[in-house]
């Protein structure tokens, strides 16, 4: 290990002084040195010598401000000696488990939408530099979303809130004490009428007993969450039905037949992971389930459906009703329109009694919700597919509600005091509430944030809030399951967790998170204290701590009225953004740059409509409109949306941030400024005017039909068990093994190579996000996406197929194919890509002179190029996000997937030691690892017996442009369907020919 | 003796001349040799000049920012990962081709109405040929390491790899360029030597006395001299041929569809020889002009270099014809998607415009009467340019930008710095050309005299 | 008197050359040259030059242009450093043929030039001829012949009279 102290300073350096020393630091200072650290005469000196400022020698302010400036311009200079300034403790004594080199593994928790999915953290010397799934994790299974991938590089962010301040003054933590302090002085008398917390969801059960701990000293203070994205639907729908709010935790394995009225329970969602693994594990041949889907702008679930229908809201709650009324749920009969679907899709889930599943999303009204749940009941689904647990968030369900009610008290001025964790109000609230206005009445107004954002700006007191990788904390899972959160890093910004700042309004306001998360649970946990939080930090999850099912009796419950009436006119839908979620991920480069799965956008939110809508309206894409609704206007670019519903407009909110970063100011338009209270998803009657503008838009893929070719290939569950070789006939064949004449080159113990089932695969891009954290894959900015210079290694496209309003929509992760007969390498005059004797394509980046011959020459095209210095070598903060174990890219050379070599050769460096070859399994690409489906396999092809190798084996595999002679190692496995033969002639168009 | 005034050309040239009549050795010499020597610079050079210096500066300004910002300013992506860049290699290296061509194998076939275009047209084959070499070095990521591209021993122990056709092309366009100036200085020597004796300033008898190496025209050099130049053009040859051959390897060898393609060789060579011929004619229009040389250069010439651009148009529309035959004859989807797509994709009106100029536009060359319109030819020569220009655009670009996935298809558009950096060459090719008559003779005097007729010997001679 | 390099007579026109030629060979002068502003066959045969050197010469150039552009193919990717390029045979003969190709043209052409300029012993700045006071023409519309001292048949007067006899513009000599 290299740690640069400069020997010939370094002597009567005392270890002893810079322990203590560093015992003060905090995060943010960095120290190059330890005679920095100690700032010891020779650094002055050094310090002198560096910069020309003459130290002690009084200097007037002129020439004082020259040499600094000199001295700025300097630094940069010094930055050449690369000295590890990510190695913020230096180990004088190295703790025993840390090998340098060797990555160590946390488990701790990604909360998402305030609920918690199990991850394991990769943390190099201390560095944590990579997020994946934890196995042991019910809401994750192993897989992880983009957003648990990404959140590493949000706790890297420069852009964070890295101090405490009041009204912008920097002020000690101890400075906040005092004036909580005092504030709890004032409100104790009337018993805390003036005081409100406003939170995002929280499952913490810590945070919770906190919070309660504080209201029962001031009963009349009041707790606030605000989500918007929450999921008061789910609750009001179980309370429509059950009598109570409950969690409905779904089983998507036992599930036959699944109907999905607009849950996106495979794009999004806190147990997302889980939902995928499930439902995919029923979609090989032999055991196909079979997915029907209704729902108004198109989704990752409705992609992988196998029935697809776009519906208008309105139009849904009657499709519902109707297939209600099918499966003989009572009450309701009555009054449901009939429908040819609606009465085939009831009849599929009736002769599967008991192993059907109907889900409602979060954007259906209760009724649906209620729906649902009677149909689930009716169907006997309750107890196998389907069951319902407490809801973990034991904040009031009706967040709208109390929001709008503290709002209403705020503009009053009846509170004095709004702590805000989190969140951000200011930005995200509906905006007919006003909630920014209403909250400058507040008298004293206190922020935890993790940036500076719009809401900040209206608070008087900010605490920088330490990043999830940074805290002590708790959190539950859907189902209950607590993980406790544990910090890989010190906060790189001396940041506060909410614990520690509720600690503030209890008795003992010093405690440390650390401590209050461990106090909270002794006593709680089974058995031996110690033994078994030690268990609940290693394994991520608190045994037995997952909610008991609760058992539910449907009642009798009105029909949401707006059921029969259908919407007037135009419905502008709101949904948070797929790849920046609810804006809370503006800021992060891998987010924005990442192609939406649906339509392939990037940086940019737009106005999404059906083909039909756009020419009625006379406009198409990037044309810019004029949304106005309820007195409000926003101006967005269209984006015409095969698949979405007609009369159906669909914005995607977390765009249009004002204060969000660097990354995020200027991109998009924000979504929120038109989302009212009453209308949170679906606001009905929004009038459209065209302007003579237009918008460019970022996208990676242009192209959308597969012209004929057949690079998916798609086939019906039962075409398919009836005639295996189908898959093989719907391309060219490969030229055959002798179709050669050249000598097999000599090949390694090992040839690795990769499948991917389409069948499996939901285009979550889950896999392309790990591949950019796990290989330092750089960001290029909207300019360079428009110029075709994306550089993630792993693309997924998208294509459609059948008709415009109401097309098949397929996903296809393409990446290097490892070509045994590369054509890259032939042409590459200077050999910087070479074929390993092991099969990979190598590419050398020191020998490349960037003549891109390569990259013209893949016929898949999955070759990027460093066109400028794309890769950031300068701000320091942001190289602590690299992995160590692959290179930085710089200017002008080429790049691409290198089937994750670095995790190879450590595979191998592991297997040499114990002198046994490399098993199978034990090397798992970034890609792998992520994919919830696990529709990534990696492996040994030359050993028959390795998850790879059967893969291959199956009879709907195939690879991509074999017919070139290129023989790529990476191949697919022709994605299935599982039309109802109810359905199938009229719905749909034959499949074989894709 | 006093040099006696050339006749100037009170009698044309009779159609079908190759030389105005009433030259002796005398009055040939001295007027080409003033042209070099004596003769005060005419103001349109100092014009040109200055056009090209300007136009220098522009692509030194250029490559000054590429170096600085990277190669990322060019319109270049992923698809389309070579743009203006090779393209305008391909144009240049094109253009580089009628010099020797005409050298050489109209030497073989001797055909001695070459002797006064040649010069200046192995001249302007240097030129074209530095212009492009440019592109190839300056279009990587990392220009400063193209040395790479040599074999050199180095510490690395790195080669570069032979089954590279950009290796090809560093030994063709290398081996190519040093053949055409040796050519080109061997055949002037002897005219060196004349300036040498006819220079008045001591600097220019100096310079010119160093070039010509001490040359006195002894009957035994001159028999080794002629062995030499037949052997180079016997050599230079196959390596014209050879070149754009190999340059048409860099697509020929590639798998994109629309490069992957076996007429490549043939009819890349027919375009460089069409190519070349066009910017022979592009100069030599004006040159004639403002020298006077419509003595030496003389309709004949125009006429047969209109032949050969009209016969060459004729194979390069061959080709057209081929590869679109091909594209449905293969019956392989993606090459008639390509020719699909060259005929009614986003670039279709390149395509047409590249159709109207190489196979079109030169059918009026049929008539005699155009022929010998010096403005109709002039036009022709400039469509030809731009045809063949747009001919590598489509080739280069459109091929790239829709191959194989659909997901991956993308456009190219050229930046400012395409633009810059075209124009750029150009104004080099110019300033280079334009320096290059001022100082030297640019039609060879030693050849003129030979067809001369008081050159003939009574005794069997031929003509070399 | 300062030493004769030879004698020179100029002529008007290639013919009287390529005749006086003929005569003082004739005549039995071995050491003489002759002169002309471009190549003269009949020269050539009048002084019967024959010299098959040059050729040899090229072709040897080119041979080993041939095998040295190989060898360095070959040594490179099949010994140096071998590679699986593409899954291409190490030795590709196909690719290889090109390079060879160029080095080949490339090497018999410097053997071309150099060889010739080698024989005819260029670069020579300085040569008696050029003390001929009007040698300076014969790069212009003149035609020389000179008949070296060096010649056993060489008397200063004799030869000047025979000269003269061939009916040149002048006669001269030619100062060492």
């Amino acid at each position: 290990m290299k740690f640069t102290v400069d020997s010939r300073r370094s002597t009567g350096v005392d270890i002893g002084a810079a322990r203590t020393k560093l015992g003060e630091l905090h995060g943010r200072e960095y120290w190059r040195s330890l005679e920095e650290l100690l700032e010891t005469d020779d650094f002055r000196e050094h310090l002198h010598r560096e910069f020309r400022v003459p130290i002690d020698s009084g200097v007037d302010r002129r020439e004082l401000l020259t040499l600094m400036g000199a001295s700025i311009a300097l630094a940069g200079l010094t930055g050449c000696t690369r000295q590890p300034t990510e190695r913020i403790y230096p180990y004088v004594k190295p703790p025993e488990e840390i090998v340098p080199g060797e990555p160590l593994f946390y488990a701790t928790a990604h909360l998402h939408e305030g609920y918690a999915r199990g991850v394991l953290a990769k943390s190099y010397e201390g560095r944590p530099i990579k997020v994946d799934g934890n196995d042991l994790h019910p809401a994750s299974l192993g897989g992880s979303d983009v957003f648990a991938q990404a959140s590493i590089l949000n706790m890297y962010d420069p852009d964070r809130s890295q101090t405490l301040t009041e009204r912008g003054q920097i002020r000690p933590w101890s400075a906040l004490l005092a004036a909580v302090k005092l504030t709890l002085e004032q409100e104790r008398p009337r018993r805390g009428s003036g005081l409100r917390f406003l939170t995002t969801t929280v499952t913490s059960p810590t945070l919770q007993a906190q919070i309660a701990a504080v209201l029962a000293e001031l009963p009349d203070a009041k707790w606030i969450a605000w989500e918007p994205t929450g999921r008061e639907n789910v609750f009001a729908g179980t309370k429509l039905a059950f009598g109570q709010e409950l969690q409905p935790v779904y089983a998507f394995d036992k599930a036959d037949v699944v109907l999905s009225l607009e849950a996106d329970f495979l794009g999004s969602g806190p147990s997302m992971p889980r939902h995928v693994r499930d439902f995919v594990s029923r979609r090989r041949a032999e055991t196909m389930n079979r997915l029907y889907v209704v729902e108004s702008t198109p989704t990752l679930t409705g992609a992988r459906a196998d029935h697809r229908r776009p519906l208008t809201p309105a139009a849904i709650e009657s499709f519902a009703a109707s297939v209600a009324a099918g499966v003989g749920v009572g009450g309701i009969s009555a009054g449901a329109p009939a429908d040819a679907f609606a009465d085939a899709v009831a009849a599929d889930l009736k002769s599967h009694a008991g192993a059907s599943l109907v889900v409602a999303g979060e954007t259906q009204p209760p009724a649906v919700h209620a729906l649902a749940h009677a149909m689930n009941a009716a169907l006997g689904n309750v107890g196998k597919t389907v069951r319902y647990v407490g809801s973990a968030a034991d904040t009031p369900a009706a967040q709208t509600a109390a929001l709008a009610e503290l709002v209403g008290e705020m503009a009053d001025g009846r509170v004095s005091t709004l702590v805000i964790l989190g969140g951000n109000p200011a930005f995200n609230t509906p905006a007919d509430l006003d909630f920014g206005k209403a909250m400058q009445k507040v008298g004293l107004r206190i922020r935890l944030g993790l940036y500076n954002d719009e809401t900040s700006r209206l608070c008087h007191w900010n605490v920088a809030e330490a990043h999830a990788l940074e805290s002590w904390s708790d959190a539950r899972a859907e189902d209950g399951t607590v993980t406790i959160l544990q910090p890989l890093i010190a906060p790189l910004f001396s940041g506060k967790t909410a614990h520690e700042l509720l600690a503030a309004f209890s008795a003992e306001p010093e405690k440390s998170a650390h401590d209050i998360v461990r106090d909270q649970w002794r006593g709680k946990l089974p058995g031996d204290f110690e033994a078994a939080w030690q268990k609940s930090l290693h394994d991520g999850l608190v045994d037995g701590s997952a909610f008991p099912s609760r058992p539910v009796a449907v009642r009798s419950f009105p029909l949401d009225p707006r059921a029969s009436t259908l919407d007037p006119s135009l419905t502008l839908l709101f949904r948070p953004d797929p790849t920046i979620w609810d804006g809370s991920y503006a800021n992060n480069g891998w987010l924005q740059e990442l192609a939406k799965p649906m339509t392939k956008l990037t940086w940019d939110n737009a106005a999404l409509m059906a083909p039909a809508t756009a020419e009625k309206l006379g406009v198409t894409t990037e044309d810019v409109v004029e949304l106005s609704f309820a007195g409000r206007r926003v101006e967005a670019p269209v984006w015409v949306m095969p698949g979405q519903a007609e009369g159906c407009v669909t914005i995607h909110f977390g765009y249009g941030r004002t204060r969000g970063g660097r990354v995020a100011d200027g991109t998009g338009f924000n979504a929120y400024a038109l989302r009212e209270s009453r209308t949170l998803w679906a606001a009905p009657g929004v009038e459209i005017r065209k302007t003579l503008r237009r918008y460019p838009l970022a996208t990676t893929q242009h192209q959308h039909s597969m012209e004929g070719r057949a690079p998916v290939r798609a086939v019906t569950a039962a075409a398919y068990l009836e005639n295996p070789g189908v898959v093989a006939h719907m391309g060219e064949p490969p030229p055959g093994p002798h179709d050669t004449m050249y000598p097999q080159l000599p090949r390694g113990s090992y040839a690795w190579g990769m499948a991917i089932d389409l069948s499996t695969c939901v285009g979550c891009n889950a896999c392309v996000i790990a591949c950019q954290s796990e290989n330092n894959i750089p960001i290029v900015g909207k300019e360079q996406v428009q110029r075709g210079r994306a550089m993630q290694w792993i693309r997924i496209d998208r294509y459609y197929k059948g008709s415009l309003d109401a097309p098949e929509t397929f996903h296809q992760p393409v990446t290097c194919m490892h070509c045994e007969n590369a054509p890259c390498e032939v042409v590459c005059p200077v050999n910087a890509t070479v074929h390993s004797a092991e099969g990979l394509n190598q590419m050398v980046y020191n020998r490349c002179v960037g003549t891109r011959y390569c990259s013209n020459n893949c016929p898949y095209k999955v070759r990027r190029f460093n066109f400028f210095l794309y890769s950031d070598f300068t701000t320091e903060i942001k190289k602590m996000v690299n992995n160590p174990e692959v290179t930085v890219r710089s200017r002008g050379v080429m790049e691409k997937c290198s089937y994750c070599v670095q995790r190879i050769n450590r595979a191998r460096y592991a297997a040499e030691k114990e002198n046994r070859p490399i098993k199978d399994g034990e090397i798992v690409t970034a890609c792998e690892q992520a994919c919830p489906a696990r529709a990534i396999t990696f492996g040994n092809v030359d050993d028959p017996e390795s998850r790879v190798s059967r893969a291959k084996a199956e009879k709907r595999g195939y690879g991509l442009l074999v017919e070139l002679g290129t023989r790529p190692r990476t191949s697919y496995l022709a994605s299935l369907s599982n039309p109802s033969p109810a359905l199938a002639p009229a719905e749909e168009p034959e499949k074989h020919k894709a | 003796m006093s040099t006696a005034e050339p006749p100037h050309s009170e009698q044309k040239p009779a159609t079908g001349a190759i030389l105005a009549p009433g030259y002796t050795f005398t009055t040939l010499t001295d007027k080409l040799a003033s042209i070099a020597l004596s003769r005060r610079t005419p103001k349109s050079w100092f014009f040109g000049a200055a056009v090209g210096f300007v136009l220098t500066m522009v692509l030194l300004a250029t490559i000054t920012h590429l170096v600085f910002k990277g190669v990322g300013i060019f319109g270049v992506n992923v698809p389309v990962g070579w743009g203006f860049d090779i393209l305008n290699f391909v144009w240049w290296i094109g253009i580089g081709h009628a010099g020797t061509l005409i050298s050489a194998i109209l030497l073989l076939l001797r055909q001695p109405w070459r002797n006064s275009i040649n010069r200046f047209a192995e001249a302007m084959t240097i030129f074209a040929v530095s212009c492009a070499g440019l592109y190839p070095l300056l279009h990587t990521g990392r220009p400063w390491l193209d040395y790479w591209l040599v074999p050199y021993p180095n510490t690395m122990g790195m080669w570069p790899n032979f089954r590279s056709p950009l290796i090809w092309d560093v030994f063709a366009v290398t081996t190519y360029a040093t053949v055409s100036l040796l050519f080109w200085y061997v055949g002037m020597i002897p005219d060196l030597a004349t300036l040498r004796d006819r220079a008045k300033a001591l600097w220019a008898k100096m310079l010119y006395g160093m070039l010509a190496m001490g040359w006195r025209g002894s009957a035994r050099h001159w028999h080794r001299y002629e062995t030499a130049s037949l052997l180079l053009a016997g050599l230079a040859t196959p390596l014209v041929i050879s070149v754009h051959t190999v340059v048409s390897f860099d697509f020929a060898a590639g798998i994109v569809p629309g490069w992957h393609a076996t007429i490549f060789p043939p009819y890349f060579v027919a375009g460089a020889i069409y190519a070349g011929f066009a910017m022979v004619l592009t100069l030599a229009i004006p040159l004639r002009k403002i020298y006077g040389l419509e003595d030496f250069i003389t309709m004949k010439h125009l006429d047969n270099m209109a032949k050969i651009l009209l016969a060459t148009s004729l194979i390069v529309a061959y080709g057209y014809a081929v590869e679109a035959f091909m594209a449905f004859y293969s019956g392989n989807v993606y090459e008639r998607y390509m020719m699909w797509n060259r005929a009614t994709g986003p670039y279709k009106h390149m395509y047409w415009a590249l159709i109207f100029c190489n196979v079109l536009a030169p059918q009026m060359m049929w008539f005699r009467k155009l022929r010998h319109s010096i403005p109709a030819l002039f036009v022709m020569a400039m469509i030809v340019n731009v045809g063949m220009w747009l001919e590598r655009y489509v080739i280069i670009v459109v091929s790239l930008s829709r191959d194989f996935l659909p997901s991956s298809w993308g456009l190219y558009k050229g930046t400012v710095f395409d633009w810059s950096m075209f124009l750029g060459s150009i104004g080099l090719f110019i300033a280079l050309l334009f320096l290059f008559i001022r100082l030297l003779p640019m039609i060879s005097i030693f050849e003129m005299r030979v067809i001369l007729p008081e050159a003939k010997v009574e005794a069997k001679e031929e003509q070399a | 008197m300062t030493k004769i390099y030879g004698l020179m007579a100029e002529f008007e026109n290639p013919n009287d050359l390529v005749e006086a030629t003929r005569r003082a060979r004739e005549a039995g002068f071995t050491k003489l040259d002759a002169y002309s502003p471009y190549p003269i066959e009949a020269l050539a045969e009048a002084l019967d030059i024959h010299d098959r050197k040059l050729p040899a010469v090229v072709l040897g150039g080119g041979i080993l242009g041939g095998v040295l552009g190989y060898a360095l193919c070959y040594w490179t990717s099949v010994i140096a450093y071998p590679l699986n390029v593409g899954g291409k045979p190490l030795n590709s003969v196909p690719a290889f043929i090109v390079p060879t190709f160029e080095t080949t043209i490339l090497f018999a052409a410097f053997a071309a030039v150099f060889g010739m300029l080698a024989l005819n012993g260029l670069p020579m700045p300085y040569h008696p001829v050029f003390n001929a006071p009007r040698f300076a023409l014969a790069s212009r519309d003149r035609f020389f012949l000179c008949i070296e001292s060096k010649d056993p048949k060489f008397d200063h007067d004799e030869t000047w009279a025979f000269l003269t006899k061939l009916g040149p513009r002048v006669v001269m000599d030619v100062e060492e």
